[in-house]
């Protein structure tokens, strides 16, 4: 984080670093005082933008566009890191014949399956030695195992695939590849990607984001001139990226960015992913998702990984480069930390108590399945999904369904409390007498409370030790959850059925306090991994390295392996930052190895040198023979840069002594993703679900691998100039406030917060107050496919309404943290009820930042009337459950472009 | 006159004329409010730290100011002002010209040699430009934005010459050995001298709900009580000891009691941290280091710098106040750099300690002093039990 400050530029995009993460927004100002130019790119003018240098306002949901006609002016200007690119990313890599871009296909690449709506990635893949992508014996790209191979795009979307690439790249079967480091080969990754965004043009900049040609150039100016040897810039998002059904492309477009001006592996460089909270990074580490385990290791799918070797081929190649080869050690270790005696060589490891995911459980699935009685108990941990989840009103009639709810939380939070005080009770929707949930409130303790880790957004961990002993019946999360085991196991404990023994067979054996609570470092060191055999058994293990596969090691979390290392808690070195450099080593412990910046290696040039002085970072000593630095090289420690393997080496041996990149197949840097993104190996501008434009670029409107649920209760508003569409004229984005953390349940109940911003606002443009009557202070009642809600109004200046080709496109902002209840100090409308539900394919992730809806002035109706105003809106606009919802779609060239409304 | 004159408006130092023998450096602010986030860490540690009321659930619908102004419940304010480019160009100009005339701080008057004013570094001096800038940042002019937000932490200035002070007929306001003005809320009797007094409308009574000065106060604290409606009688309400200053966190009531009702109240310049050699509440808490805490000299001293910096770029709209000790309340412990006039952040343009005129007065009515005198025994007999 701090090495933010040694940016030359900074480009804050998708994000309020300011607003939302003002502690780590401290570097940023460093940066700026010590002359980094940072560029705000946002909807809105925000407190971000008010301490940027400059800030360029954005039509939400474009993006792609932007960073794309960035990348064409890299290409089409010269202006990339020739030798880091030829040297260090797939530039040069020469992809299979069969590779149709979307240029040739009218928004499509190679591969898509109407029928299921999903890619078949085989086309992407990179050409072999023989110069064919799709020969059986010698394919690359294709899945890396022989169970693998079946699995189509559907299947690896319902397991949200895209978070098994958390810590590094999807596994190839080998790494042969043919490259032509001239670049010339119009089958280069190079060239396919000149063709891709050729027609990402400032002009087309201009007509679908609303940014002048001026802003573009001076966006452009200001990232090219700042990277290369001597500087380097550096971006920052957060879910203002993720929260699209493109949302992962968005982050790909930057990377790409990244990679042509050799800014990833170097200080002040990268892409820095900012979390919404404390441990957000922690709980995809140690998942508290469906889809992985710990160490971002694959949740086995039923009927695809039946046996031990179809899950261990699948989840990384032996003959593929670099750490990811070694997954069966990880794996075997993980299942050790589970089941301990009871996970041998002969039972595959217990591989048979791990669950088969069946298709997706992400928590929108969850909701629906809820609404069908699928779902009888749910627990609610710091998350309060009446106001926090994309369609409140889903959210909780969903919830109405359950025998059962569990709420741990500080406070009595809207899902604890919707079936008295919620929006469906005024509207009639619920009775509280009919409502058979029953509700279990168990208060929490806070941070201070209670010792353990958080892993901030540098995957950095860093423990906080227990100040005071909960009050009353508050309890940790680790106590709860132990207690609540130690309780099922009892239960069981007498148990014959089978499918009980993997509860019963679990290690479970933590020590306790006087309170009963757990000691939480116990926990780290089963996380961190120990010895189980031999001269040192018992002992932790210092490296993920010293991780086998023959069951002598045990270790819950194998990225995180290192943390414990010689039996100190690493977590919580806590050396002042004046007693050591800017890396800052001996603060908290980041996953993985200490290492602060990934892919340092590229930090020095292919021969190990820095690129330039003003740039060192990592570099290789040649006369001690090893690399060297001001952090932990990123790199096998005594490999020459001059190192060659043998053709067809796999794993950390098979890395060429400039292969950065040491979690990627081929140990570079991917510019095009032959495999592993679920909606195509380049990044490219589809429309939100919802949108007043029509997608500019190409005939398919929007991502036509995102996730629809054509539902009643989840409508959508028609689209670029469809009829109906006008109903509907106006782009809102949700956001958070300093002074309230997400759904408020930390916020809304501390008088000191409340004060600070008691009312849910919508913020618009004078111009659009002028439009619709509205006045600052004043009411206006919001409405969209699914809901509609009431706000008060702030006009400002702050928000530009948008020429998008020669249309007006006015923006409306809503700040999400309040919800309906009597409970808090201050409470309000949900923005998040306007919201529907449409899902990313590779994590899905809803579509929270972009929709469509309309502003009229004064209070919303109550009751009934409240109902019937927003069924009179979807009536208008003619929608049905097929709106929105052809994942294909082109128009015939007679329509006429651009946009409606 | 002239030892008088300083005495009671011009440069000198407050804690050795308060008679502190072998006082502590005179500390103070030097808030920064070009890198300020308005982010409000510095309104909610101060009244966490000092275990103030929450003050008001309105909306109040000044762009993201909710709080409105200083006062009893408020000793930190952000104040957030949203500009278009015709103002910003204005701000710029109105700076440039104070800048010719060689006066970096604002307001300057004639002998302005104190505290080492640089003079005012002509526009872009490439002297104070940072040498990394390479070829982006360029020296001239810079581009006009269309629009701007200003935030701005406001706070007691801790004046040289604090009028709240020499009014206080009780005491209650005295001089700490850090040149600081602190009340102390067991000696105050509520009299409100001080706040008419007071040319900044910083310290006010504490009022208790609707406005009643001994009745309820609209809302619970921090640690929200059993109702947000608690009444408290005022004569109950808590009396410390020796150095209330001190008191805040044990004059604490968690049952949403409101505490000192009519006691006039603000910023202590955490007083109680200082004589433990902590760093007052809100400056530690300022993620950006838009508040810094330190000797008032250093504090002075490197809001020249960072004027000159800015200047040095181009930004004549950059100006400082309070820095300069021939101002009209001999400087104040809490020095701002400022980027528009001081009204655009609703400080007083030329603040002038309400006692400056007291020398004439002596010239005029030799009783004054006498008068003086009389308030103040008016003011011991109207206080309460
Ligand atoms: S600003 Fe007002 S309250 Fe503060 S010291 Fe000066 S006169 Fe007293
Ligand atoms: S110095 Fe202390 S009392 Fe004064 S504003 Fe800061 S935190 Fe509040
Ligand atoms: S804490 Fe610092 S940055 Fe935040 S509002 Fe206060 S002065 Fe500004």
């Amino acid at each position: 984080m701090q090495d933010l400050s040694n940016s030359d530029c900074i480009v804050i995009q998708g994000s309020n670093m300011a607003e939302c993460h003002p502690v780590a927004y401290q570097w940023v100002t460093e940066a700026r005082l010590k002359g980094a130019k940072v560029i705000h790119i946002d909807p809105r003018f925000t407190r971000t933008s008010a301490t940027a240098d400059k800030h360029i306002p954005i039509r939400a949901g474009s993006d792609v566009v932007l960073l794309g006609a960035v990348i064409n002016h890299i290409l089409a200007n010269d202006l990339y890191f020739k030798e880091y690119v030829v040297s260090y990313t797939n530039a040069a890599t020469i992809v299979s014949d069969d590779f149709r871009d979307t240029e040739d296909l009218e928004g499509l690449f190679s591969g898509y399956d109407d029928q299921k709506g999903s890619y078949s990635q085989d086309t992407w893949a990179y050409a072999t030695d023989d110069g064919s992508g799709d020969d059986s014996a010698g394919a690359l790209g294709t899945i890396g195992g022989p169970a693998a191979q079946h699995e189509d795009g559907e299947v690896a979307s319902d397991r949200a695939a895209g978070h098994e690439h958390g810590s590094g790249g999807p596994p190839l079967e080998h790494a042969r590849v043919k490259r032509d480091e001239t670049l010339q080969d119009p089958n280069t990754v190079f060239q396919i990607l000149k063709r891709h965004y050729a027609r990402y043009t400032p002009e087309m900049v201009r007509d679908t984001c609303g940014i002048s040609v001026d802003d573009f150039a001076y966006l452009a100016k200001a990232v090219t001139e700042n990277s290369g040897r001597e500087r380097t810039t550096a971006f920052v998002y957060a879910v203002g990226w993720t929260q699209h059904t493109l949302g992962a492309q968005f982050i790909r477009t930057a990377a790409i960015v990244q990679l042509l001006l050799g800014n990833m592996g170097r200080p002040g460089g990268g892409i820095m992913a900012l979390r919404g909270h404390a441990s957000i990074q922690g709980s995809t580490d140690i998942p508290t998702l469906y889809n992985i385990l710990p160490g971002y290791l694959a949740m086995p799918v039923a009927g695809l990984h039946d046996t031990w070797d179809d899950y261990i081929a699948a989840i990384g190649s032996k003959q593929q480069k670099g750490f990811w080869a070694n997954a069966d050690t990880y794996a075997v270790s993980f299942m050790k930390s589970w089941w301990g005696e009871k996970a041998t060589a002969a039972n595959s490891w217990a591989y048979d108590y791990l669950p088969r995911l069946s298709g997706a459980h992400g928590t929108y699935q969850t909701t629906m399945a809820m609404l069908d009685d699928e779902v009888e108990g749910y627990f609610l941990l710091g998350q309060n999904p009446a106001v926090g989840s994309a369609h409140g009103r889903m959210q909780r009639l969903a919830m109405s369904h359950l025998k059962w709810l569990v709420v741990r939380d500080f406070a009595m939070i809207e899902s604890a409390t919707f079936w008295k005080d919620g929006p469906e009770i005024a509207t009639g929707e619920l009775v509280t007498e009919d409502i058979d949930t029953e509700v279990f409130f168990l208060p929490a303790a806070a941070h201070t409370e209670k010792s353990g880790s958080f892993t901030q957004t540098q995957r950095m961990l860093q423990w906080h030790h227990q100040a005071v002993t909960p009050k009353g019946d508050c309890r940790s999360e680790l106590q709860f959850f132990h207690e609540l085991g130690q309780r099922l196991r009892a239960l069981l404990a007498d148990s014959t059925d089978e499918r009980d023994r993997p509860l019963l067979d679990l290690t479970w054996d933590y020590p306790v306090d006087e309170h009963g609570e757990p000691d939480a470092e116990a926990v780290l060191a089963e996380i961190n991994g120990y010895h189980l055999t031999g001269d040192q058994a018992g002992q932790p293990l210092s490296s993920f390295t010293q991780m086998k596969a023959d069951g002598s090691t045990s270790g819950g979390c194998w990225i995180y392996t290192g943390v414990y290392a010689g039996g100190v808690n690493q977590a919580a070195n806590r050396k002042p930052g004046r007693e050591q450099n800017l890396t800052a080593l001996e603060w908290g412990w980041a996953w993985p190895a200490n290492r602060r910046i990934l892919y340092n290696r590229a930090s020095a040039d292919p021969e190990g040198n820095p690129w330039s002085e003003r740039k060192k970072y990592v570099w290789w000593d040649a006369d001690e023979g090893r690399w060297t630095g001001n952090d932990v090289p990123d790199f096998p420690v005594t490999k020459a840069p001059s190192y060659r393997p043998e053709p067809g080496t796999g794993g950390p041996d098979g890395l060429a002594g400039d292969d950065p990149f040491i979690m990627q197949a081929d140990g570079k840097g991917w510019l095009f993703t032959p495999k592993g993104m679920l909606d195509g190996p380049l990044p490219s501008h589809y429309e939100p679900q919802e949108s007043p434009v029509r997608n500019p670029l190409y005939a398919q409107q929007s991502n036509p691998a995102r996730k629809v649920f054509p539902r009643k209760d989840n409508l959508w508003s028609p689209s670029g100039g469809e009829p109906g569409s006008d109903v509907y004229p106006f782009v809102f984005t949700t956001y958070r406030l300093t002074e309230h953390h997400t759904a408020g349940g930390m916020s809304r109940w501390l008088p000191y917060l409340s004060e600070l911003q008691p009312e849910f606002f919508c913020e618009i443009s004078p111009e659009l107050a002028q439009e619709r009557g509205l006045t600052n202070g004043g009411w206006a009642t919001i409405v969209s496919a699914r809901t509609a809600i009431e706000a008060r109004v702030m006009v400002t200046e702050r928000m530009t309404p948008l020429m998008i080709s020669g249309h007006t496109v006015h923006q409306i902002g809503l700040p999400y943290h309040w919800g309906v209840g009597n409970s808090a100090v201050v409470s309000g409308d949900a923005a998040n009820d306007l919201l529907g539900v449409a899902l990313d394919p590779n994590v899905q992730i809803q579509e929270s930042k972009a929709g469509s809806c309309d502003i009229q002035p004064g209070r919303r109706p109550t009751g009934e009337a409240l109902l019937r105003l927003v069924a009179e809106y979807q009536s208008r606009s003619g929608t049905t459950t097929e709106t929105g919802n052809q994942l294909r779609t082109g128009h015939p060239a007679s329509t006429p472009d651009t946009m409606g409304g | 006159m002239d030892f008088w004159r300083n005495q009671l408006s011009g440069p000198t130092n407050p804690s050795v004329d308060a008679a502190w023998k072998d006082g502590e450096p005179r500390k103070g602010f030097f808030t920064d409010t070009s890198i300020c986030i308005g982010c409000k860490a510095c309104e909610v540690a101060c009244k966490e730290w000092n275990a103030i009321p929450e003050d008001g659930l309105d909306m109040l619908s000044q762009s993201y100011d909710n709080t409105g102004a200083l006062g009893a419940s408020t000793w930190r304010h952000v104040a957030f002002v949203e500009q278009s480019s015709d103002r910003i160009e204005q701000a710029r100009e109105s700076g440039r010209r104070l800048v010719e005339l060689g006066m970096p701080s604002l307001r300057s008057r004639e002998g302005s040699d104190a505290v080492g004013a640089p003079g005012g570094s002509p526009l872009g001096t490439a002297a104070t430009m940072p040498q990394t800038n390479g070829s982006l940042a360029v020296a001239d002019v810079p581009a006009l934005p269309d629009m701007r937000w200003l935030m701005s932490s406001d706070v007691c200035k801790h004046c040289t010459h604090a009028a709240c002070l020499d009014v206080c007929p009780t005491g209650s306001l005295f001089r700490s050995e850090f040149g600081t003005v602190v009340v102390q809320d067991d000696i105050c009797n509520g009299c409100g001298y001080c706040v008419a007094a007071c040319p900044f409308g910083v310290i006010e009574r504490r009022k208790g709900d609707e406005g009643h000065e001994n009745g309820k106060q609209s809302h619970g604290i921090s640690i929200r009580g059993s109702s947000s409606a608690s009444v408290v009688d005022a004569t109950t309400s808590t009396t410390q000891s020796v150095g209330s200053a001190h008191a805040a966190n044990s004059g604490f009531a968690n049952n949403g009691e409101v505490k000192n009702v009519g006691i006039a109240q603000k910023c202590t310049l955490c007083y109680d941290r200082l004589g433990d050699g902590q760093t007052p509440a809100c400056a530690q808490a300022c993620p950006t280091t838009s508040i810094k805490f330190g000797d008032l000299a250093d504090m002075r001293a490197a809001a020249q710098e960072r004027v000159a910096q800015l200047h040095g770029q181009g930004f004549t709209e950059a100006r400082l106040y309070g820095a300069d000790p021939n101002d009209g309340v001999g400087g104040t412990g809490s020095v701002f750099l400022l980027l528009d006039e001081p009204e655009v952040y609703g400080l007083p343009p030329d603040p002038r300690v309400t006692t400056a005129d007291l020398p004439d007065m002596f010239r005029k009515a030799g009783y004054a002093a006498l008068t003086m005198m009389a308030m103040a025994a008016a003011a011991f007999v109207r206080r309460r039990p």
